[in-house]
């Protein structure tokens, strides 16, 4: 289908040691990165963190400063935009407005010469499901039809990468959900590979096979969902990826599979498989909602007060204050097991071993945190 | 509040919120009004069955209309503006496009030096610009003409192009050519379907602007033009001795023409976004 301006080769997307520096900000730091041909794959992280950037030297609108890129055998580290077989749907769409939205849908098959686009062009649209809409101008077309015809107007090129940046950040909530869906079942149905940019941690979990979470210009980890948020290996995955505690402790000994920490001379413990530093100043993780309002069990905190409580609809969150001042956050399912607790209550906190993870102790304990919100 | 106790408002309450109520629509009447005095003016003095000087109404007459080439040479000036107007409108839409694509889309050394210099011939008396153009001409021994005032011309509608035409590039969004790049066309392709159209309604506003100060100019004109005439300098030449009722005839001929384009250009505009 394409003309001979178009390399036809489908693989795996490398980036091999690609920097970016604008003066002396180094955007990009030395990031490599295999994409697997036909995965869904998100750059996840905070503005300013180089994913945007990365997305644009993939779709050959930035020059990297150093580093290659590959398409499978392909080198297009410094190929034009145009020669590469890379389609970008823009944050804002970008949609042509003066052409209809058959025009901007065929607008990339007509510059590759091809002269019969109808029927491509109508099947892009009606994989969108918009195909009754090709006659109109996109200022006529609300925020999320605009979205769907960006989509189309990469994906009818068939390309071997598919580039999104940041697409849904211009919808409402509702309409969102409803995008991610549909982008995940699109991406199904064409086995193109996607490389979605956000912000959002929400919609990169729920879309994404794998997710790569950036932050400074590098890559801080890279995995599934389940293992980024059960498993983090730094405090900005931890906190950046939904809300985590995170409390200060010292390794007391390392034997039988687990460590024994301790913190504010209270004993932990920690599977050794699940602590990934060799440090003996560690960060101890608990997500929220593996905490509970109980005394018993092997890891616990006793005397404890809560200071605010909030219902959230599925969950009750409290924020719980521990002997030594520190504030944890605590989610507890609102089904018969719910305590019910009123600020000023004191409790106690408990939670499995199991649960528990160790990081380096040497970083900032709220890295990441309330990050995701600003863009 | 309850009305119900209230006396019905007196007459001169009733005229006094009358007023204020429409106070808006009586200040934009009058402003339409004085606006459009001297054209209504002109129009209706087209249809004085005048002889000789156009000053005192005379009795209704369609003759005027019916030959407006009538009075000794004003189809003759009106041709020579008609055709000044064109070729001065195309070649300052040319050039002044091209200057603003060179300082809206290219950093170059320079370039803030350009800007401002561009300006400077709209700041500039059109007396004096038209004085040291005549001097100009006359030290490297042009004899003006026709060929004078265009290039006269050419030169103060430039800044007014630039200035237009800028202002529409500065408004396109950057990231339209680069969709257009993405979607595979090459830097010439890009230009040519997406930068272009888009430029397009301010590259057409600036002709249209050209145009009519081509067409209108009589200071820099009337310095360079020698023994060559245009419209406004038979106007103001024929002034002396009586403008006949032919030039009314004319003037309000443009009115109507510039009024019927207008008028098609934003029904063609709403059909096109309404499609």
């Amino acid at each position: 289908m394409a003309g001979q301006k178009v390399a036809q080769d489908t693989g795996d997307l490398v980036l091999n040691r690609v920097s970016k520096l604008y003066g002396d900000f180094r955007a990009v730091d030395d990031l490599s990165l295999t994409i697997p041909d036909g995965s869904f794959f998100a750059l996840l992280g905070p503005s300013g963190c180089g994913k945007t950037t990365t997305l644009r030297m993939i779709a050959g609108l930035e020059e990297p400063t150093s580093g290659t890129i590959n398409i499978g055998d392909t080198d297009i580290t410094t190929q034009k935009p145009y020669r590469r077989n890379v389609n970008t749907v823009f944050q804002n769409y970008a949609l042509f407005p003066h052409l209809t939205i058959f025009e901007n849908v065929a607008f990339g098959l007509r510059r590759r010469g091809i002269k019969d686009v109808k029927v491509e062009v109508e099947s892009a649209l009606a994989l969108v499901e918009l195909g009754h809409l090709a006659e109109r101008k996109p200022s006529q077309l609300s925020g999320g039809q605009q979205q769907r015809i960006a989509v189309a107007r990469a994906i009818v090129n068939k390309p071997e990468v598919l580039l999104l940046d940041e697409p849904l950040g211009a919808l409402d909530l509702k309409l969102r959900r409803q995008m991610q869906i549909e982008l995940k079942r699109i991406q199904t149905e064409v086995g193109i590979t996607f490389i979605h940019v956000t912000h959002d941690q929400e919609e990169a979990m729920t879309m994404a096979d794998t997710i790569a979470v950036m932050n400074q210009g590098k890559i801080e980890q890279l995995g599934s969902a389940t293992e980024l948020y059960e498993s983090p290996k730094t405090a900005f995955v931890a906190n950046f990826l939904g809300q985590c505690n995170l409390i200060k402790a010292k390794v007391q000994s390392r034997s039988g599979g687990k460590a024994v920490v301790s913190a504010k001379g209270l004993n932990f413990e920690i599977p050794l498989a699940r602590v990934s530093t060799d440090s003996d100043s560690i960060l101890m993780g608990i997500r929220p909602e593996k905490l509970r309002l109980d005394d018993s069990g092997t890891n616990s905190i006793k005397e404890c007060v809560v200071t605010d409580r909030s219902f959230v609809g599925t969950s009750t969150q409290y924020l719980v204050r521990t002997p030594w001042d520190l504030e944890l956050v605590v989610f507890e399912q609102n089904d018969e097991g719910l305590h019910d607790l009123r600020v000023g209550d004191k409790v106690s906190l408990e939670w499995d071993p199991e649960h528990t993870f160790g990081l380096d102790g040497s970083q900032d304990v709220n890295a990441g945190a309330d990050l995701d919100d600003d863009e | 509040m309850t009305t119900l106790d209230l006396p019905r408002p007196s007459f001169s309450h009733r005229t006094s919120r009358w007023i204020s109520r429409n106070l808006i629509r009586i200040y934009a009447g009058l402003a339409f009004i004085y606006l459009f005095i001297p054209v209504a003016y002109t129009f209706v003095f087209s249809f004085n069955n005048s002889g000789k000087s156009n000053l005192v109404w005379q009795g209704f007459t369609l003759d005027n209309w019916r030959n407006p080439c009538g009075a000794p040479q004003v189809c003759t000036a009106v041709v020579n503006s008609l055709q000044i107007g064109l070729i001065s409108t195309v070649l300052a839409t040319i050039l002044g496009t091209m200057i603003a694509f060179a300082i809206g889309r290219h950093k170059f050394k320079g370039r803030s030096t350009t800007n401002l210099l561009i300006f400077l011939p709209m700041a500039t008396p059109e007396v004096v610009l038209g004085a040291s153009l005549l001097a100009m001409f006359l030290n490297l021994r042009i004899n003006p003409g026709f060929w004078t005032i265009v290039i006269a011309h050419v030169m103060f509608c430039i800044s007014f192009v630039v200035v237009t035409v800028k202002a529409r590039i500065a408004s396109l969004d950057p990231k339209l050519e680069q969709a257009a790049m993405d979607l595979y066309a090459n830097e010439r392709e890009t230009f040519r379907y997406v930068t272009l159209p888009l430029v397009m309604p301010g590259i057409a506003g600036a002709a249209l602007l050209a145009f009519s100060l081509s067409f209108d100019d009589f200071i820099i004109t009337n310095f360079n033009s020698g023994i060559e005439s245009t419209f406004p300098k038979f106007v103001y030449v024929s002034a002396a001795r009586g403008i006949p009722a032919q030039a009314n005839v004319i003037g309000s001929a443009m009115f109507f023409i510039a009024l019927i384009i207008v008028i098609v250009g934003q029904a063609a505009s709403r059909r096109r976004s309404r499609k």
